[in-house]
């Protein structure tokens, strides 16, 4: 029998019972398209959380106050438990490290927000001009924040594309006083929209001088201080560094954390490797269920045709033959199946695009092979032992319908 | 030399715990061209028999040679091989594949036998020719009548030009106008030099044969008294 010969004799009798071979073909294909789809969002999760943290700016180091890690047993960890703030001061002592190029203080809280009797609550943003640079942002109206001395409360404030226009509709803003809090403040620019980034909405954000910020929130402590250094490879050096300046400014003891993008990035793809690896395998189980569906399939088509195979071997089929019969069959279902899945699969990742745009979820290609291989092995597998069974049947018992 | 020389054949079934003796020491020899029925009453061993002729069932002892040939050791693939080309296989419930063409049902031997789909056509085109029913090439067996299956299937059986046709109750399945017309296209074929051994329950069609295999218990008694052939090509 010639291999074509096979395959057509084979995927006729596939086709025999179309609703069994579409209700396996389903079911393989739910298995497949939840395998796939599970890698495209993850794979997609991932290139959004990289492209979050590529736009937070480059070769960064954010330092936050308190310590996250544990660094054993010292008394000095009773006398301050409670860590020290982070200062404007400290910020301004991390500009003389070698390799730093910006450095920007930051507080953060929210406060209310008030213009032309329009009032809204609003995330205040303290900072400084290099804040600007550093987050590569732009200015649509007006201007940043002057460069100037860190520790002036200058009035003034730089606001979000959404809050210029809830509070201010189509006039110009610029020149215009806001009430923020109890401080009336004098807009001086409007944010270019730059969006969701991180958790933070810059565009519903009202940026002010660090030193404003501070004495409108009525603390001493920043929320975090971000270091931009001149190129990727000193960042290393640069953490180094500055882990001493803030250790000695502080008796000895290091009651900051240092974030460097490489190292979140890192921590964040273990994870996202885990949970993606155990989903997978527990996607996997679903393929696995599909291809004993195809062993029962093909049993029940063995013990359906056994007159059929009886009379084959009465009219010269060898054992080889109808082997191949139904090995090819069971591989022409499994085929089936992922080919269904995997549109299954790209329709839904289309549909996970369309509902979530910012989640670039494509399966990814090395996913799909995986699939053609685990469909083209799971016929293989799965079939062999019907189709064993088929070949091992007496003529004469087969021929009886026995 | 016999086209068919059994010797000294036996077949036991082991059934349970006792043995039961299907064919016992049976001996034959049958001529090319020789029309044969193989009667007997139910569980006499006549389809044990014809089982054992097509090889599709192998004797407990004895000797089996087909055109001088030996075929009792052969492996199961190259016996395979013997009944795709010598032997064509006529059942009572005809065994149609039910999704195929009667044109594709005629060349399924062909087909296993890697012959090119259009020297298939054209030769089962032939073969219906010659059941005269060229005119249902394309129809499925659920198709047809009773009668025409049965012709699908002769033809079937006789694509390969086989040494012999081998009918297991050919008209069993059919009323008596059509059976008449099945039994006269089986000796029509018999008439141009084909082996026909059929068996059957029904008299008439025994008394048509030229000679008859009557079987009781497994054991053979033949029409045509000859004397069983000594035992010459055994070593």
């Amino acid at each position: 029998m010639t291999p074509a010969d096979t395959l057509g004799f084979a995927a006729r009798a596939a086709f025999t019972h179309p609703l069994r071979s579409s209700l396996l073909v389903l079911a393989m294909a739910i298995g497949m398209a939840a395998v796939i789809m599970l890698t495209a969002l993850s794979d997609g999760t991932r290139s959004y959380v990289v492209g979050q943290f590529i736009s937070l700016g480059s070769n960064l180091i954010i330092v936050t106050p308190g310590r996250t890690e544990t660094g054993g047993f010292q008394p000095g960890n009773f006398a301050s438990k409670i860590p020290r703030d982070l200062t404007i001061e400290d910020a301004a002592s991390l500009q003389h490290i070698r390799h730093v190029l910006r450095v920007a203080p930051v507080s953060l809280g929210s406060a209310e927000v008030a213009a032309n009797s329009r009032l809204r609550e609003a995330m205040v943003f303290g900072t400084t001009a290099s804040y600007l640079d550093i987050r590569r942002f732009s200015t649509s109206q007006g201007h940043f924040l002057p460069n100037e001395d860190w520790q002036r409360q200058r009035s003034v404030a730089v606001i979000g594309e959404s809050i210029r226009h809830e509070l201010f509709g189509d006039s110009s803003p610029i020149g215009q006083m806001i009430r923020v809090g109890g401080n009336r403040l004098r807009v001086i620019g409007v944010l270019s929209p730059v969006g969701q980034g991180l958790g933070l909405n810059f565009d519903e954000m009202v940026i002010v001088p660090v030193a404003s910020a501070l004495s409108l929130f009525n603390t001493y402590s920043l929320y975090s201080i971000f270091v931009e250094t001149t190129e990727r490879n000193t960042i290393e050096p640069v953490r180094i560094e500055l882990e001493e300046t803030m250790r000695a400014r502080r008796g000895g003891e290091l009651d900051v954390t240092l974030i460097t993008q490489d190292a979140v990035l890192e921590t964040f793809d273990r994870i996202l490797h885990t949970i993606t690896m155990s989903l997978t395998g527990i996607a996997a189980i679903s393929l696995i269920v599909a291809g004993i569906l195809i062993m029962n399939v093909m049993l029940v088509a063995v013990t359906q045709r056994t007159a059929e195979i009886g009379l084959l071997k009465a009219i010269g089929a060898n054992n080889r033959d109808i082997i191949f019969i139904f090995i090819t069959e069971a591989t022409l279902l499994s085929l089936m199946g992922t080919l269904s899945g995997l549109m299954l699969s790209y329709l839904g990742a289309w549909g996970i695009r369309l509902g979530w745009p910012f989640l670039a979820a494509w399966p990814p290609t090395w996913a799909v092979m995986a699939a053609l291989g685990v469909a083209l092995c799971s016929g293989l597998i799965f079939g062999v032992m019907p189709a064993r069974r088929a070949a091992a049947l007496d003529p004469v018992l087969a021929l009886a319908g026995r | 030399m016999a086209q068919i020389e059994l010797e000294n054949i036996t077949r036991t079934f082991q059934l349970g715990e006792t043995t039961v003796r299907a064919l016992s020491s049976v001996s034959v020899s049958i001529d090319s061209g020789e029309y044969v029925a193989i009667m007997g009453p139910s569980g006499s061993g006549k389809s044990t028999l014809l089982n054992l002729l097509g090889l599709l069932d192998r004797p407990n002892a004895g000797h089996y040679r087909l055109e001088g040939r030996d075929v009792t050791t052969l492996s199961s693939d190259e016996q395979a091989a013997v009944r795709r080309n010598r032997i064509g296989f006529v059942f009572q419930s005809f065994h149609l594949v039910p999704r195929l063409t009667a044109a594709e049902n005629v060349a399924l031997p062909l087909m296993l036998g890697g012959i090119p789909p259009e020297v298939r056509r054209r030769r089962a085109n032939d073969a219906l020719e010659k059941v005269g029913l060229t005119s249902r090439a394309g129809h499925r067996p659920d198709e047809l009548s009773g009668g025409q299956r049965q012709r699908i299937a002769i033809a079937r059986a006789i694509i390969m030009q086989p040494a012999m046709l081998l009918a297991d109750e050919p008209t069993g399945n059919l009323d008596r106008h059509t059976s008449q017309e099945i039994v006269e296209l089986l000796e029509d074929l018999n008439a141009v030099g084909t082996t026909l051994i059929v068996v059957t329950h029904d008299p008439d069609m025994g008394h048509r044969a030229r000679r008859r295999l009557i079987m009781t218990d497994g054991i053979l008694d033949d029409s045509r008294k000859k004397p069983v052939p000594p035992a010459t090509g055994i070593p």
